[in-house]
C-alpha cells in the first residue's frame, strides 16, 4: 500500500465530511433537516464515546489485561439502560434551562455561580487535554505503522509535523461548522452529522477487520473460540474491587466528559430520541466490542514478539497483505480520533468563552458590553478558545513525547471529568446540595486526582521525584500519592478514583449541609430537582379537619367560577348521601378532590396552602412557600410562554386577515377586470376613430392632417403595446413560456436595463449606486426575461421617483445559492395599502398622473420572475420605492 | 360669443379631437386634464355643459358629479359623461350620480355634437342665447 496513496485517501475522505456538514447546516439553515433529526442520527452520535482510544486501544487493552476492557463498555450500557432514572431528567432539564455545556449546568444549578463554571471549566480542561493529545498522537501512530510497512524505502514523515497537520485541520474543520451561528441552544447539525457518518465509518472499519481475522485468519467461529481459550486471555483474573471501579468510573464519564455531555444533552433535539438510544446505543457498543478479543488473541499468535497491541487492527490486515482492509481500518480510527476531537474542541471552547473570556471581557469592557452587539465577540472568543484547545493538546502530545499507553490516558482523562459526578447528580435529586459544597467538592476531587493519578503519569522523576513516590512529601507516609492514608492495596487507578470520588462527594456532602442556599440557588434546585413535577401530586393526605364546608365553596368559587364550584360540591354530597344539601363533609377524599380540582387552576403549592389554611392544624410550611415560590417562577415561565404563543397566534390572525383583505381586494379586481380591459381598448380606439373622422371631412386647418396622423400612429402603436403586454401576460401565467436559459453576466443585463430605461423621463438626472464587483456573477436564467424585468423596475423608479435629487440604488447579494437583486429609488414610496396590490394586472398608483403604461408592469415581471424560479417582492422601509428580486444561482431547465 | 363648454379629460389626443370638433361647430371651450379641483373651476366658470370623463387622475368623473350635484350653483348643470368602460353598471352609476347623459367611448364625432347641441336645447352654439336647462344667471366668469 503507497503512503501516499493513504494520504490521499485520507484527504478525500476529510473532504467528504467537510461536504457532509457543509450540506447538512444548508439544510439546517433552510429549515429542512427532516430526517436528520432521527434518533438514529443522535444514537451515531453518541458513538463519539469510543474514540481512537476504544478503536485501536481496546485490543491492547485486551491484550494486555484480559477481559477487563468490557468494563469500558459496560458502563454506558448500564447508564442507557437507566435512562429512566438519569438521563432523562439530564436532557430534560438540559432543555428547560437551555444549557451549553457541563460548566453551564453545574454553574445554574448552584444559583448561576460564575466561580463554579471557571472551576469546572479549567478542571475539563486540564483532564480532557491529554485525552486530544491521545488521539493526535493514534492518527501519527497509525500513519507510522503505515510509513513502515511501505516497502519501497519511502522515509516516513515527520511525526511532529503530522500532528501539527492533523490539529491544524481539526482546528479549522471545527472552527468552521462550530462556531457558524450563535443559538440560544448550541447545536450544530452539520457536525453532528458527520460525527454520525464517523461513527459507520468506524463500526464497519472495526467489523470488517473483525471478520476478516475470525474467518479469514483464524479460520471460523469454532477454531477461534479453541485459540481463545488455548490463549488464556480469557483466564486472566478479575479483581472484584477493580472492575466495579471501572464499571461505575466508565458510567460515570459517559454523562461526565464534556463531549459526551454536548452531544447527549445539548445536541439532542427531542428528548424522545433518548428511548431509542437506550438500547441503540448498547447495541453500537456491543457490535464495536464483538471482535476484540478475536483481534487481540489472533494479533499475540501471529505477529511478532513486540509489536504494539494497540495496533494490532491495523498492523494484522497489513502484515497479512491487506491493503485496502488496512485503509479501511486506517480510516476508521482516523474517523475515531477526529470526531472527538471536534467535539471535544467544541465543547471546551463553548465553556472556555462563555465561562472565562465572556466574563473577563465584559469586565474589562463594561461600556461597551452595555451598548454593543456581543454576538461577533462571543463568536471571536469560541473561535480563540477552540484554537487554543487544540493548541494545548498538540502542546501536550509534544511535550508528552506521545509513548504511554493509550489505555491509561484514557482512564486518566475518565477518573478528571468523574470528579464532575457528585455535583451533577446531587445538584438534580437532592434540593439541599449547595454551591459552596459543590465548589469545596470539585476542587477537592480535582486536587486529589491531579496528586494521586495526573502527575504521578507523567512517569518517575518528571513531577515528582523517586523517592517522594515512595516515601511521600517530606517523608509523610500517609500522603504518598499512591497510597493515601496508607492505603496501598488498590492499584494506582483505582485508589485514585476511590479516594478522589469519596473526599470530593465528603466535602460537598459536609459544605452544603453547614451552608445555607442563596434565594436563587433554592428556586433553581428546585427547578432542577423537581423538573417533571408539573402536577406535584402531594403525598400528604389530609385529616378530618375542622373546615367549614361554606368556607371551602367560598374559596372554591372564587378560583373554579361560582357554577362549576357549585355543582362539584353538589356532586360531592350527593355521592355521601346527603341528598338534601348541598354542603358535603369535609372529609380527607373530598378535601383531596378539591385540591386536585384547585391546583388545576393554580398550582399544586397554593392549593395546598390555601386548603391547609382553612383545614388548620397543618401550618403552610417554609417547604410549602418555597414551592409557592418555585411555582410561581415556573407560572412566569408558563406565562412567558402562553404570551409569546398568543403573539404568534395574533401574528397569524393578522396574516390572514390581511390574506382575506387581499382576497376580496382581489376578487373586486377580478370583476372590474372585463371593465379595465375595455377601458385600455377604447380609451386609444376613441382618438383613432375621432381623429380619423375628422381625416375624411376635409376641409381642415393647415396642420391638422399631420397631427390627426400623428396620434392615429401613437394610438396604434398603444394599442399594439398593449396586446402584446397581455398576451405576455397571459403565456406567462400559463407557464407555457418558453426560456432560453444561458449562463450570461448579470453586471451586463443591469447595463442594458439601465440603457433602455433612460428612454424614461431622459431629462432627469438619475444617480446610479451600483457594486460592480458584486454584480459580476454569472447567473444561469433567460437573460432576456431578466433584463426585461430590470427595465420595468427601473423605469417604474425613473416614471415615480419624485425627489429633487433621484437616486436608484442597485444591490446584490447571494444568499443560500440565490441571487438577491434589490432596486430601490429615494422617492416617496410606495402607500403601504397599496403594496399588497402592485403586482396584480390594471393596478396603478392611485393619485398618479397618467403614466403610459396600462398598469401590467409589475404583473407581467412577477410572471416572469415566477417562471425563472424566483421571487419579486416590495420591500417596504427603505426609504424609497424598492423591490427585491430573488433568484437561484443555476435555473435548471423544465422537464419537457 | 359662442356657448362654453367645460371639458374634463385626461386623455390628451381625446380632448384634442373633442375640442376641434366643437370649437369648429362654434363653442368655447375651456379644458381640465384632471379631476382634482374640476368641481370647484365649474363653479367658477359657470360653462353652460360639463362633458365629464369617467376615470380621471385626481379624483374620478363619479366624485366630480356628486360634487357638482353638491354645490348649489352646479347642481343643476348639464353633465355629459363619457366612458370607456362600456359595461351596463358604469352607466347606472353614471345615471345615478346625476349625469344627464351618457356616451360610451369611442364614439361618432356627429354624435357627440348632436348630444351636446341636443343637451343645451340649441341646433347650434349660434342659433340663440336661451338655456335648455335654465342654468344660473350669467353665462360665465
Amino acid at each position: 500500500m503507497p503512503f501516499n496513496v493513504l494520504v490521499l485517501a485520507c484527504l478525500a475522505y476529510v473532504i467528504f465530511l467537510f461536504s457532509v456538514a457543509f450540506l447538512v447546516e444548508r439544510r439546517a439553515m433552510a429549515g429542512r433537516l427532516g430526517w436528520l433529526r432521527s434518533p438514529l442520527v443522535y444514537t451515531l452520535s453518541l458513538s463519539i464515546y469510543c474514540t481512537a482510544w476504544t478503536f485501536y486501544g481496546a485490543v491492547g487493552y485486551a491484550a494486555r489485561s484480559g477481559l477487563e476492557f468490557l468494563t469500558i463498555y459496560f458502563g454506558p450500557t448500564l447508564v442507557f439502560v437507566g435512562w429512566w432514572w438519569v438521563l432523562r431528567k439530564l436532557v430534560r432539564i438540559g432543555r428547560q434551562h437551555r444549557v451549553t455545556s457541563i460548566a453551564d449546568l453545574i454553574s445554574s444549578r448552584f444559583g448561576k455561580s460564575n466561580l463554579l463554571g471557571v472551576i469546572v471549566t479549567v478542571m475539563a480542561v486540564v483532564a480532557t487535554t491529554p485525552y486530544i493529545a491521545l488521539q493526535l498522537q493514534s492518527v501519527v501512530l497509525s500513519f507510522g505503522v503505515f510509513a513502515s510497512a511501505t516497502p519501497d524505502g519511502f522515509t516516513p514523515p515527520d511525526a511532529e509535523q503530522t500532528a501539527i497537520w492533523v490539529a491544524a485541520g481539526l482546528a479549522v474543520f471545527t472552527t468552521i461548522f462550530g462556531t457558524r451561528n450563535l443559538d440560544a441552544k448550541e447545536q450544530h447539525h452539520g457536525i453532528v452529522t458527520a460525527i454520525a457518518v464517523e461513527a459507520v465509518v468506524k463500526l464497519v472499519a472495526l467489523l470488517a477487520v473483525g471478520i476478516f481475522v475470525v474467518w479469514g485468519l483464524a479460520g471460523g467461529i469454532g477454531a477461534t473460540l479453541e485459540r481463545i481459550d488455548a490463549s488464556g486471555l480469557a483466564a486472566w483474573d478479575m479483581q472484584p474491587g477493580r472492575w466495579t471501579g471501572l464499571l461505575f468510573l466508565s458510567a460515570a464519564a459517559v454523562i461526565c466528559l464534556p463531549r459526551m455531555f454536548q452531544v447527549l444533552v445539548v445536541e439532542n433535539s427531542d428528548e424522545g430520541h433518548l428511548a431509542t438510544a437506550s438500547w441503540a446505543f448498547p447495541a453500537y457498543l456491543l457490535a464495536m466490542s464483538l471482535f476484540i478479543v478475536p483481534i487481540a488473541v489472533i494479533g499475540l499468535d501471529r505477529l511478532p514478539e513486540g509489536a504494539n497491541p494497540d495496533m494490532f487492527v491495523l498492523t494484522l490486515p497489513l502484515s497479512e497483505g491487506q491493503g485496502g482492509l488496512a485503509m479501511l481500518a486506517f480510516l476508521g480510527g482516523f474517523s475515531s480520533a477526529t470526531s472527538m476531537v471536534i467535539v471535544e474542541a467544541i465543547a471546551l471552547a463553548t465553556m472556555v468563552s462563555n465561562h472565562i473570556v465572556m466574563p473577563v471581557w465584559l469586565w474589562l469592557r463594561p461600556a461597551v458590553a452595555m451598548s454593543a452587539d456581543l454576538r461577533g465577540v462571543v463568536l471571536n472568543a469560541r473561535r480563540l478558545s477552540i484554537g487554543a484547545v487544540l493548541a494545548m493538546g498538540y502542546g501536550y502530545y509534544h511535550l508528552s513525547g506521545g509513548s504511554a499507553a493509550l489505555a491509561a490516558i484514557g482512564l486518566i482523562a475518565f477518573v478528571g471529568v468523574a470528579q464532575f459526578l457528585p455535583a451533577m447528580i446531587a445538584g438534580i435529586f437532592w434540593r439541599g446540595a449547595t454551591r459552596i459544597g459543590a465548589a469545596l467538592g470539585l476542587v477537592t476531587g480535582f486536587v486529589v486526582w491531579a496528586y494521586a493519578l495526573f502527575l504521578p503519569s507523567f512517569g518517575p522523576d518528571a513531577v515528582y521525584s523517586a523517592q517522594f513516590l515512595a516515601e511521600g512529601p517530606m517523608a509523610i507516609g500517609w500522603l504518598r500519592p499512591q497510597a493515601l492514608f496508607g492505603v496501598e492495596a488498590m492499584d494506582p487507578l483505582t485508589h485514585a478514583l476511590f479516594w478522589s470520588l469519596m473526599l470530593n462527594a465528603t466535602a460537598f456532602f459536609i459544605g452544603s449541609v453547614l451552608t445555607f442556599p442563596g434565594p436563587v440557588e433554592r428556586l433553581q434546585g428546585a427547578a432542577f430537582v423537581n423538573v417533571f413535577d408539573d402536577q406535584a401530586t402531594d403525598p400528604r393526605r389530609w385529616s378530618h379537619g375542622q373546615a367549614e364546608p361554606e368556607q371551602l365553596l367560598v374559596m372554591a368559587q372564587r378560583i373554579l367560577g361560582d357554577d362549576a364550584a357549585q355543582s362539584l360540591f353538589e356532586a360531592a354530597a350527593q355521592a355521601q348521601g346527603k341528598s338534601d344539601s348541598l354542603l358535603p363533609d369535609p372529609t380527607p377524599e373530598f378535601l383531596s378532590d378539591l385540591e386536585r380540582r384547585l391546583s388545576g387552576s393554580v398550582g399544586a403549592a397554593t392549593a395546598h396552602a390555601m386548603i391547609s389554611q382553612l383545614v388548620g392544624g397543618a401550618t403552610v410550611s417554609v417547604e410549602d412557600l418555597m414551592a409557592v415560590a418555585s411555582e410561581s417562577a415556573q407560572m412566569m415561565e408558563y406565562s412567558a410562554q402562553l404570551e409569546a404563543q398568543r403573539e404568534k397566534l395574533s401574528r397569524t390572525a393578522g396574516a390572514l386577515r390581511e390574506a382575506n383583505e387581499k382576497l376580496t381586494r382581489l376578487s373586486v379586481q377580478k370583476d372590474t377586470f372585463l371593465s379595465q380591459i375595455s377601458h385600455e381598448l377604447r380609451t386609444p380606439m376613441t382618438s383613432i376613430r375621432a381623429f380619423s373622422e375628422i381625416l375624411t371631412e376635409g376641409d381642415l386647418p393647415p396642420g391638422m392632417v399631420t397631427k390627426s396622423g400623428r396620434v392615429i400612429q401613437d394610438e396604434a402603436k398603444r394599442l399594439t403595446r398593449l396586446l402584446d403586454d397581455l398576451l405576455d401576460l397571459s403565456v406567462l401565467e400559463n407557464g407555457k413560456v418558453s426560456l432560453s436559459i444561458s449562463l450570461a453576466n448579470l453586471r451586463e443585463m443591469i447595463d442594458r436595463a439601465i440603457q433602455a430605461a433612460e428612454q424614461v423621463k431622459p431629462e432627469r438626472g438619475f444617480t446610479f449606486h451600483r457594486d460592480l464587483a458584486a454584480e459580476n456573477i454569472f447567473l444561469r436564467t433567460d437573460a432576456d426575461r431578466l433584463t426585461q424585468v430590470l427595465i420595468n423596475l427601473i423605469s417604474n423608479a425613473r416614471k415615480y421617483c419624485d425627489a429633487k435629487h433621484p437616486e436608484i440604488r442597485i444591490t446584490i447579494r447571494i444568499k443560500a445559492g440565490r441571487a438577491v437583486i434589490d432596486v430601490a429609488d429615494n422617492g416617496k414610496g410606495i402607500p403601504k395599502d397599496a403594496q399588497s396590490t402592485i403586482f396584480e394586472k390594471f393596478t396603478r398608483l392611485p393619485n398618479e398622473s397618467r403614466a403610459k403604461g396600462a398598469g401590467l408592469g409589475l404583473a407581467i415581471c412577477r410572471e416572469i420572475v415566477v417562471n425563472l424560479g424566483g421571487t419579486i417582492a416590495y420591500l417596504p422601509g427603505q426609504g424609497g420605492a424598492a423591490f427585491r428580486v430573488s433568484l437561484p444561482l443555476r435555473l435548471e431547465a423544465k422537464a419537457a | 360669443m359662442g356657448k362654453h363648454v367645460l371639458l374634463i379629460e385626461d386623455e390628451e389626443n381625446i380632448a384634442e379631437a373633442i375640442r376641434f370638433i366643437l370649437v369648429r361647430d362654434g363653442w368655447q371651450v375651456t379644458h381640465l386634464a384632471e379631476g382634482g379641483g374640476a368641481a370647484r373651476r365649474a363653479a367658477e366658470l359657470m360653462p353652460d355643459l360639463v362633458i365629464l370623463d369617467h376615470m380621471l387622475p385626481g379624483a374620478s368623473g363619479l366624485e366630480i358629479l356628486a360634487a357638482l350635484r353638491a354645490q348649489a350653483k352646479t347642481a343643476l348643470l348639464p353633465v355629459l359623461m363619457l366612458t370607456a368602460r362600456g359595461q351596463p353598471r358604469d352607466r347606472e352609476a353614471a345615471e345615478r350620480a346625476g349625469a344627464n347623459r351618457f356616451m360610451a367611448k369611442p364614439f361618432a364625432n356627429a354624435d357627440i355634437l348632436a348630444e351636446v347641441r341636443a343637451m343645451t336645447g340649441t341646433a347650434g352654439p349660434e342659433s340663440g342665447p336661451e338655456n335648455g336647462l335654465g342654468n344660473g344667471p350669467g353665462g360665465q366668469g
